[in-house]
């Protein structure tokens, strides 16, 4: 046993050596793919400049990714549009699923076999048959229903009839498509959620006279959000990929209007670039949105909350700050 | 109907079973006002489930059961019994406070969110009516300024008597106690049992289920031994407790003591 001149013990940390080749290796790998995206290939040609003795030619180059083409049509209106139908699309297919999945999942959860027993139906079939199906399904509605009409089922009585064609548009169709199978997925979460509450909170709130809307809104359902949350962080960033099929019946969303201008122009990667940087920026902000729900959400299930990024940014700067006088200093600084 | 009319709670002949095994045959009890009973019991003899059945958590199967002259859960008209309605069974139980073995906060509220819950959306309080009258009640349960709080950063004593509080906020004229110290580590068991002592002294109806002896004895009026869904031996716990005549409380409370 050594120790320092002032008795202290010193403290060897421990050396993680698999660990230094794992992020030697990332090291590597991440400069590769910089390298590759900041590379640049020639185009066949030549420029020169001067003339006579003086004259200086080199191979003409362009970036192997035509970053100067993404960037140019990142802002264009066309896409600016089409990533506004998109987020319409994402929102409100979602705003229909969160809805009605709460609703069928408290159905589902119903000691009334008929509610129950339809919930079940409504997700057996909307999760047992593709997206896109149901998407061109709700397309082609007006094969099945020309007009929409309000009456007396089994009567000639009729209170007002519409072509159905004319009230529902290809984006409606895309909205009412996502948003119902949506509300398949949305259930079982919710259910999963409503499940993971503890059967003595329902109990304690019985007990002081609450009824069961009162126990379900109040007691249950904060409870069961942080259940939820996660999940549902990802069924957005999903949904917000998913809206790109709408783009199969004429939606122009974001994926639609790149396709739309490269058919015009060919320039399919630099336009598939775009729409991805776009889906990339929104789900950055999307994911950032669901850390805060979940910290609210979350509150009171555990003795501290985690730090936001920013606390243990701030936490670890102090660290490597306070770090340096302490190399200088005496062994035994280590608590600090 | 001098006698009734003094009493909390009558059951008589109550009967509850579970899918086929009865676990109540018939109990037997009555409870005056301002008095505390103690009920004990080994294991799955059946002393939740009859809680549960003072304040319609379960449902009785037979036999009369009573709350302040009212049938829990019925309605008698004209020679028939009414079942209540959702609504009018909540109302009752609003009225009864009860306290869980395993303390049952609202884990995602504060420990004042917990006490004017009730208050605000069953009695219909006033918001800052109902903050008020919870310090108070935390101040009464030892806890004043933890109103911040969430249960999760309380110790299990701190959490019991915030619950104990919870309950008090509903202004209940009885109380109901299943185990409230079974799930404590034994130092924190004296101060949710002081807590209780001091609602006895005032006046508050309780039923407590309990394998505290020492405090049955000295808190209750009446001790019930339940055994198997029967009230096997009752009576005044100085006397029971000391002297059980039924071969089985000889048994239980060898174990237990
Ligand atoms: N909801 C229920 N369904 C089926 N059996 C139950 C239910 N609740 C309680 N029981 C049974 O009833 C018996 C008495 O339970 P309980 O009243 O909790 O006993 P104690 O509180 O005295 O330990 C036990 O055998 C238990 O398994
Ligand atoms: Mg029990």
């Amino acid at each position: 046993m050594s120790t320092d001149g002032d008795g202290s013990i010193k403290v060897v940390p421990v050396r993680h050596v698999g660990r230094w080749v794992g992020v030697a290796a990332a090291l590597v790998v991440v400069a590769m793919i910089v390298h590759t995206l900041l590379s640049r290939l020639p185009t066949g040609q030549r420029a020169c400049q001067g003339t006579g003795a003086s004259r200086v030619c080199h191979a003409v180059t362009e970036w192997r990714f035509s970053w100067d083409i993404v960037f140019h049509y990142f802002t264009t209106s066309e896409i600016l549009h089409g990533l506004l139908i998109t987020l319409e699309l994402t929102v409100i297919a979602m705003a229909v699923g969160i809805v009605l999945g709460m609703v069928l999942a408290v159905m589902r959860l119903s000691p009334n076999r008929v509610l129950s027993g339809s919930a079940w139906t409504y997700t057996w079939f909307f999760r047992g048959t593709p997206v896109l199906v149901q998407l061109l399904v709700w397309f082609n509605i007006a094969i099945l229903y020309p007009r929409i009409s309000l009456g007396i089922p089994f009567t000639a009585l009729s209170f007002f009839s519409v072509h159905t064609n004319t009230v529902f548009t290809p984006l409606e169709a895309a909205c009412v498509a996502l948003g119902l199978n949506e509300a398949a997925y949305m259930s079982e979460i919710a259910r999963a959620g409503l499940l993971s509450v503890d059967e003595g909170q329902v109990e304690a709130a019985t007990s002081i006279g609450m009824v069961r809307r009162q126990t379900l809104r109040y007691v249950v359902m904060p409870q069961a959000m942080r259940v939820i949350i996660p999940p549902t962080g990802n069924e957005v960033i999903s949904m917000l990929k998913t809206s790109s099929l709408a783009s199969v019946i004429g939606v122009i969303e974001l994926l639609g209007a790149a396709t739309n201008i490269y058919s015009a122009n060919y320039e399919i990667m630099p336009l598939l670039l775009t729409a991805s940087l776009w889906y990339l920026v929104v789900t950055t902000i999307l994911s950032i949105g669901q850390f805060y729900l979940e910290r609210y959400f979350g509150r009171g299930a555990l003795r501290t909350p985690p730090p936001t990024p920013l606390q243990r940014m701030r936490h670890d700067l102090a660290g490597i700050v306070a770090k340096f006088p302490s190399r200088r200093g005496l062994a035994g600084a280590v608590e600090r | 109907m001098s006698e009734t009319a003094s009493l909390m709670v009558e059951a008589i002949g109550v009967r509850k079973h579970f899918a086929g095994v009865e676990v109540l045959k018939g109990v037997d009890l009555k409870v005056g006002r301002g008095d505390v009973a103690c009920l004990i019991g080994p294991s799955g003899s059946g002393k939740s489930t009859f809680l549960r059945c003072i304040n319609h958590l379960e449902k009785h199967d037979a036999g009369e059961l009573l709350v302040d002259g009212q049938l829990v859960g019925y309605e008698l008209r004209n020679g028939k019994l009414y079942e209540r309605n959702d609504k009018q069974i909540c109302a009752e139980r609003a009225r009864i406070g009860m306290v869980f073995q395993r303390f049952n906060l609202f884990q995602h509220l504060t420990v004042l969110e917990n006490i004017t819950m009730g208050q605000v959306r069953v009695l219909r309080v006033r918001e800052d009516a109902a903050r008020a009258r919870a310090r108070e009640l935390l101040e009464r349960v030892g806890l004043a300024g933890r109103d911040g709080y969430y249960p999760a950063q309380l110790s299990g004593g701190q959490q019991q008597r915030v619950a104990i509080a919870r309950a008090l906020a509903m202004d209940p004229k009885l109380m109901l106690f299943d185990e409230p110290t079974s799930a404590l580590d034994p130092e924190l068991v004296g101060e949710v049992l002081d807590v209780m002592r001091d609602l006895a002294r005032s006046g508050m109806t309780m039923i407590v289920v309990t394998h505290e002896m020492g405090f049955a004895r000295e808190v209750a009026n009446t001790v019930y031994f339940l055994d198997a869904g029967i009230i096997e031996e009752w009576g005044d716990p100085r006397e029971v407790l000391a002297h059980p005549s039924s071969p089985r409380l000889q048994n239980f409370l060898s174990k237990v003591l």
